[in-house]
């Protein structure tokens, strides 16, 4: 029997609800899930004033990269479990390779490459559009089995289907 | 370009006159969203994130978002450079790496900052962040800073 998840466009319904919908940070950053199939997951967050570092230029703050780049990384991680597990940032490293342009769109794909019992390693670009441009490059572990509830990302694994 | 041209760096300026750290994040519209903002009560450069329902991202714990603990770890490090050293222009970050060590609950974060290697272009800062218990921190971050550099493009 085919799950529901089989379908992208339920999918990214899916993930955008527990992805960003229900958690208050990635809401209030607006982060839009635009992809998400087993081990890859991308988000989109969009240009806003509020989010500058820079109020000279007009470039995004490093901190919206990171939270965009730490829930993507989460995200990839949650379409790799094959049983449901909490799960938590250990490490995140970023890159800033060059500025974020004022006024677009930054998109960000995670690929989470290897599971293991405890711990998932993930790997995220972010950039304007054109992958082979990166503003950031970003390398997070998740510790799987943390305290806490499993929720139903956290179950989901298997019924992501490439 | 005048370093001074920067509202940043104006506003740095004045601060110094007037002692007020906090007047710092003002100029940083993401700092002032997400109430970021050092403090030196105590004699020693603080930064704080206020807490608000904004920051949360597990409900079900709850717990503070990630994203949200390296992104103050990583203003306390540019407000420990900015207050602490002799910096003339923004400094640019060109990496950090975050390591999460506990669960932060919906109360204040608070960070320090320390240099632990400047050179002439390049700057190590240490950062460190804990709630109620300093002992106990929720996050540590090592990152670095262009600090004088005319090749580096503008970024925060």
């Amino acid at each position: 029997m085919s799950s529901p998840l089989s379908d992208p466009r339920q999918r990214i319904a899916f993930f955008q609800q527990w992805f960003s919908d229900t958690i208050p940070h990635s809401k209030a950053l607006g982060l839009k899930i635009i992809a998400v199939r087993r081990g890859f997951g991308s988000m989109q967050l969009d240009w806003r004033e509020e989010l500058v570092g820079n109020p000279e230029t007009g470039v995004l703050a490093g901190g919206p990269l990171t939270a965009l780049m730490d829930s993507c990384c989460g995200m990839s991680v949650a379409t790799m479990l094959t049983e449901p597990k909490p799960f938590a940032t250990l490490d995140l490293r970023i890159d800033y390779v060059r500025p974020a342009t004022p006024g677009k769109a930054v998109i960000a794909e995670a690929e989470c490459y290897r599971v293991t019992h405890s711990v998932a390693f993930t790997r995220a670009f972010a950039h304007h559009g054109d992958a082979k441009d990166p503003i950031a490059a970003a390398a997070g572990t998740f510790m799987l089995g943390t305290k806490g509830e499993v929720t139903r990302p956290q179950t989901i694994g298997t019924e992501v289907k490439p | 370009m005048s370093s001074l041209a920067n509202p940043l760096m104006a506003r740095l300026a004045e601060v110094r006159k007037s002692g007020d750290v906090a007047k710092i994040a003002e100029a940083i519209p993401y700092a002032r969203w997400m109430r970021i903002a050092p403090e030196n009560g105590t004699g020693e450069l603080l930064t704080r994130m206020r807490y608000h329902d904004e920051l949360v991202g597990n409900t079900f714990l709850p717990a503070i978002h990630g994203g949200t603990l390296g992104a103050m770890l990583e203003m306390a490090a540019i407000f420990h450079l900015l207050w602490e050293t002799d910096t003339e222009t923004v400094p640019k970050i060109v990496n950090i790496t975050v390591d999460y060590l506990r669960s932060a609950r919906p109360v204040d974060v608070i960070a320090c900052a320390k240099v632990t290697k400047q050179g002439r272009r390049m700057v190590n800062v240490y950062a460190e962040a804990w709630q109620d218990d300093r002992a106990k921190p929720v996050a540590t971050a090592n990152a670095h800073f262009l600090i004088k550099s005319d090749d580096a493009p503008p970024s925060l």
